[in-house]
């Protein structure tokens, strides 16, 4: 059952990366990457980090994609030219590839991380809460990179605001500082002047009557 | 039996795929962007798993870390995109070469 789901959430992981990276669509590419991060969370739950895998959905498929899809129809990129270059790419693209893969495969094929060195743990009992243990351990031994975090995401928060804002022609703003200098006696002022009367009064609309 | 090995080459397959997305796709700055998303989420794949037959929960604090750090790095790279756009009309990667580095 274990290996039943290891195989359907694998296969879906490396079947949406490959669309991620040759979708011709910016949009199908960002598609494909929400349904890679749902796959591998699907793969965390096997491996019980239940709670980064409620993570990984809420923080990259709810906020960082949504952030993604917002900007790739906001930039209004044609679909023509991500294609060409593809070819031109290919051969020292496959040759890094290729080396990494290979790479990989002796480390994996070295028989270090078997079932003698690593043995299957034995799964947790029912009343086991991952999130309370993360919880236990991130705020005591991990306080300060956590506080560290938090700052980080402030700082993130500030550059991207600064780094987009723009002040556009014509919209009309506050200005506070010519707000809490105005003095009642700059705001009204009283003329004398003798009553006049109205040479012809308006009364079809009705508003000056005599 | 699903060990730690068959996450390992996940992992590795994973990290793979999104270095062929980064060469091969030199026209889009965003598919780039989420080529690295996808590099960040091969090696979180390899820190849970870790994590998981070691029965040490660091590795999947780590995993929170990493998260936080490339939320904070998305954010900013899609904010710097957007002004490129404004400023080129374009995120090409080729036309990106004012520094001439």
């Amino acid at each position: 059952m274990h290996a039943i789901f290891f195989y359907m959430f694998a296969v879906i992981v490396v079947l949406s990366a490959i669309g991620v990276i040759t979708a011709s669509n910016a949009v199908h590419s960002v598609m494909w990457l929400v349904a890679c991060f749902i796959a591998t969370s699907g793969l965390w739950l096997l491996m019980q980090a239940e709670f980064l895998a409620i993570v990984l959905v809420l923080v990259y498929v709810g906020a960082v994609m949504v952030l993604f899809l917002f900007v790739v129809m906001m930039l209004n990129v044609k679909n023509a030219p991500l294609r060409e270059g593809f070819t031109r790419y290919l051969p020292i693209g496959g040759v890094i590839v290729l080396t990494l893969g290979i790479e990989f495969a002796l480390i994996f094929l070295d028989g270090r991380f078997d079932l003698n060195h690593y043995p299957v743990p034995e799964a947790y009992p029912a009343d086991y809460s991952n999130t309370r243990e993360l919880g236990r351990i991130l705020f005591t031994e991990y306080v300060l990179p956590f506080e560290l975090a938090a700052v980080l995401l402030l700082v993130a928060i500030v550059a991207a605001i600064a780094l987009t804002l723009r002040r556009r022609e014509g919209t009309r703003h506050q200005d506070p500082v010519q707000q809490v200098k105005v003095r009642a006696k700059d705001r009204v002022r009283l003329v004398k002047m003798p009553v006049e009367s109205p040479k012809e009064p308006l009364n079809k609309s009705g508003r000056r009557r005599l | 039996m699903i060990t730690l090995e068959h996450y390992l080459v996940l992992g590795g397959i994973l990290f793979c795929l999104s270095v062929a997305g980064v060469f091969l796709n030199r026209k889009n700055l965003i598919v780039l962007l989420m080529a690295l998303e996808l590099m960040l989420l091969a090696v979180n794949m390899n820190f849970v798993a870790f994590s998981h037959f070691m029965g040490d929960l660091s590795g999947q604090i780590f995993v929170f870390f990493i998260l936080t750090v490339a939320a904070a790095e998305t954010s900013i790279g899609l904010a710097i995109m957007v002004l490129i756009f404004r400023q080129k009309q374009s995120i090409n990667v080729d036309d990106l070469s004012s520094l001439k580095g």
